[in-house]
């Protein structure tokens, strides 16, 4: 290890308000290493990268770059300092074309080709509004954009979470290059066996500060989450059943499913020219899990399911009767909800959990002259069972990332619903929020409920789900028995290499 | 257990006693406040000793009254991320037809001046709401074709009377228990407890928050924004031709200036208050507290002999100054 460091900070803090985001955090970066930094959903780790990108300025604490200290006060400075960075959430202006967010940060289209030609993105328009972009695109955009700055630190925010596998490995062909050069990537993921695979040390925050630093020769996931939790956690985490068994109990399951009534049927479902002609259906207590490549249609199904836009043709039928949704309250009204993807579409982020929890309660004028008599009820139920820590719920936006997403959730256990919709439910969030969502989908499927799960993660497919659907170009290309489901199969369906109708 | 945000421990609470105020002072703004208020008061009676007396209260009252109404109704649209900038005409135009119609009675005049509100109001929500106009324009053009609509009616269908009836001139002016308590006050009181009742007790009000906080998740969650917009600019216009009643039954007489004075304070009694412009966060609580600052605020620049003149220059800074202060207290946060 060499003794000049490329980024040390030392001590930093920061607090909101009465919430302590970091207490006291060290973190050191060497040249030329891809260095990991770890932590439980609230432990530091994006209000550490605001304050190193100079979004936000650390209430104490010093930042030393090549030895000297730095004054970070506006994002320019981080910039100047050769640290640029690809955040959680896309740096990006949603009602500005590609080209002009751009330009806002005084780059052009020739600065960013070279390296989205190696994305496979080299075909983009840039004269689309990035509200019309996937996800997964304005992200490696993003990743671009940084790149384009020559930084020597490239800090990298989940950038994998939202990626389909071919993209991130081009994530993880990069940082090695830009390992091989001298400079330096500061890798925060969830996705412990991308870090083990990608990095050579990393630093585990906990309770807002530095726990561990590791070299991650010979380390093991099991060590790693072990570091992040806390003994104590894990034995818990451990006793509750969380590591998952798939048996004979399972396939009993599915045989006693068929037998169970259909509550949601897709015939031959189009929407716009992304959703091709899907039929399925969904019976009681079922968690159907649905997977694909980035831009196979899969946001626009869940459009049309959750009544947010009108099949343009097919039937969707919801217990037997036709559902011709005007707007997402014509679903909801029949039991049928959605949780979004874009946690920025499902939080009121300066309203309290409460009244996050509770929106739905008063979605029609049957609810609108007082407060339901049973709000608190239901909703200290939804708290109590996500196990939300409202200790900052004044404001949702105080939340930590995973608690959020749970309020997402939530809402939809304190209004009720027959079936529940969720678009990636747990991407960014740390195992032991996953492993609570879990056990939660499961739950409410054992209690008669239905759930269809688009998922980009494989490997909750067989953690969580009955049945699997693969979408392929806006169509079912492949369905499989969850259980028995392999990632291989399911990968190999995803890219449209074995088309299997449904 | 989670491992998320923790609270602070003793020494890291430690911190001096001159930020723990600031803090405090920052969570409890209606604290603030009513500070601000009774500090204005003593002013006002230092300079015209006078003024500490029933009279000199009232007047401030009367001169709070519509603005607090008319508040309410910006008050009620901001929280949607919207604004009303035809409240003032909405609030002369009722007061026009209710002093036109006062020969025939004053529930007629009274009935007329509120359907101008409610008309207006409902065109607002019926524009926002569903042709998805921008609020401001939308509002800005009402208010441009009320005055012309007026302007026109003032000499062919509704010419004649501009003298308000003896009811609405009391109800506007007068005062009971010795010309302690004038009836506009009482007025005033009845609504907010219906407003205050509206955003803190009713699913309605949630509906307000959540649509200024964030419209795609109230779309989600099942609210049709048409719906709610639709009344609650119906609801706000319905204030404006109140305000617009109460003021014309002060002034005694009408004309298509009535109420023009009183748009920017109405705006800034919310941003006084606490209201983001931005939507979501705002009481009318804050907004009331605002209305008096700014009653109390008109009778001490009457005795310091500023005229209107000043008294609006004094309004527009007041406004950008506090938004100014309350983006930087909530980036601070």
């Amino acid at each position: 290890m060499s003794e000049e460091f490329l980024l040390a900070a030392r001590g930093v803090a920061k607090q909101y308000g009465p919430v302590v985001a970091l207490r006291s955090a060290n973190l050191s970066v060497v040249p030329g290493e891809i260095h990991a930094l770890l932590g439980a959903n609230g432990a530091g780790k994006s209000t550490l990268v605001k304050i190193l990108s100079s979004v936000i300025r650390a209430d104490a604490g010093a930042i030393d770059v090549h030895g000297v200290e730095a004054a970070l006060q506006k994002p320019t400075d981080s910039l100047a300092a050769g640290i640029a960075t690809v955040f959680q959430d896309p740096a990006l202006i949603r009602d500005l074309t590609l080209e002009q967010n751009l330009r806002i940060s005084r780059l052009t289209k020739s600065d960013v080709l070279p390296w989205l030609e190696r994305m496979n993105l080299g075909h983009i328009d840039f004269d689309l509004q990035v509200a019309d972009v996937p996800l997964a695109v304005l992200r490696l955009l993003d990743l671009a954009r940084a790149l384009a700055h020559d930084p020597q630190l490239l800090m990298l925010d989940e950038i994998t979470a939202a990626l389909t596998t071919d993209q991130a490995d081009y994530v993880f062909e990069l940082m090695q290059e830009w390992k091989d050069r001298g400079r330096s990537v500061l890798f925060i993921s969830h996705r412990l066996g991308e870090v083990l695979a990608s990095c050579d040390r990393a630093t585990i925050l906990r309770n807002g500060a530095d726990v561990a630093h590791l070299d991650l020769a010979g380390v093991d996931e099991g060590q790693l989450v072990t570091a992040m939790l806390g003994e104590e956690l894990v034995e818990e985490l451990e006793e509750a059943g969380t590591t998952q068994e798939t048996g004979p109990a399972v396939a009993a399951g599915a045989r006693d499913r068929k037998e169970r009534p259909v509550v949601l049927e897709l015939k031959d479902v189009h929407l716009r020219d992304k959703v091709n002609g899907i039929s399925f259906e969904l019976r009681q207590g079922e968690i159907l899990g649905l997977t694909a490549l980035e831009g196979q249609g899969q946001k626009e199904l869940f459009q049309a399911l959750s009544g947010d836009h009108r099949p343009s043709a097919g039937e969707l039928l919801v217990k037997g009767e036709p559902l011709r949704a005007r707007s997402p309250y014509d679903a909801i009204r029949r039991g049928v909800v959605l949780v979004p993807a874009d946690r920025q579409q499902a939080l009121l982020p300066q309203r309290s959990v409460r009244e996050n929890l509770a929106t739905p309660l008063y979605n029609s004028a049957g609810g609108w002259l007082a407060l339901a008599g049973d709000e608190k009820e239901r909703v200290d139920g939804a708290v109590a069972r996500l196990d939300i820590d409202v200790r900052a719920g004044s404001q949702a936006q105080r939340l930590s990332g995973g608690n959020q997403q749970k309020v997402t959730i939530g809402r939809w256990l304190a209004a009720g619903f027959d079936t529940l919709l969720c678009f990636d439910p747990t991407r960014g969030i740390d195992i032991q929020t996953k492993a609570q969502i879990y056990d939660l989908l499961r739950e409410v499927a054992a209690d008669g409920a239905s759930v269809i799960l688009y998922t980009s993660e494989l490997r909750e497919i067989q953690l969580v789900c009955d049945r699997v659907l693969v979408m392929y170009a806006g169509r079912i290309v492949n369905e499989q028995d969850a259980a028995t489901a392999t990632e291989e199969s399911m990968l190999s369906a995803a890219h449209g290499l074995k088309e299997v109708p449904a | 257990m989670s491992t998320d945000l923790i609270p602070l421990s003793e020494e890291e609470a430690a911190v001096s006693g001159r930020q723990k105020a600031a803090r405090y002072l920052v969570n409890h703004p209606h604290l603030v406040l009513i500070g601000v208020l009774v500090l204005l008061i003593i002013l006002t009676g230092l300079i015209e000793p006078n003024y500490l007396s029933i009279n000199g209260l009232r007047n401030s009252a009367l001169f709070a009254v519509p603005i607090g109404i008319l508040a309410a109704g910006q008050t009620i649209l901001m929280l949607t991320g919207g604004i009303d900038l035809s409240a003032a005409m909405i609030a002369t135009g009722a007061a026009y037809i209710a002093a036109n119609q006062s020969p025939q009675g004053a529930v007629i005049a009274i009935l007329g001046g509120l359907l101008v509100g409610f008309l207006a109001g409902a065109a607002n929500g019926i524009g926002v709401g569903i042709f998805q106009v921008n609020p401001l324009i939308m509002t800005l053009a009402m208010s441009g074709i009320l005055l012309g609509l007026f302007t026109s009616w003032a000499q062919t269908i509704f010419s004649g009377s501009t003298r308000m009836g003896d009811f609405i001139r009391t109800l506007g002016g007068g005062s009971f228990f010795g010309r302690a308590i004038p009836w506009a006050v009482v007025v005033w009181a009845v609504l907010s407890v219906f407003v205050v009742y509206m955003l803190r007790r009713s699913g309605f009000g949630r509906n307000l928050y959540a649509l200024g906080d964030n419209p795609a998740v109230a779309r989600l969650s099942g609210t049709r924004a048409w719906q709610v917009l639709i009344i609650v600019y119906t609801m706000a216009g319905v204030f404006a031709a109140i305000a617009g009643l109460l003021l014309g039954g002060r002034v005694g007489a009408v004309d298509l200036q009535l109420a023009g004075v009183f748009l920017l304070p109405s705006v800034a009694a919310a941003v006084i208050g606490g209201t983001s412009i931005f939507g979501g966060i705002g009481t009318y609580t804050g907004t009331i507290l605002g209305a008096l600052i700014l009653g109390v605020l008109q009778s001490l620049l009457t005795f310091l002999g500023a005229g209107q003149a000043v008294q609006q220059m004094l309004y527009g800074s007041i406004v950008i100054g506090l938004s100014w202060l309350y983006t930087r207290i909530s980036a601070a946060q």
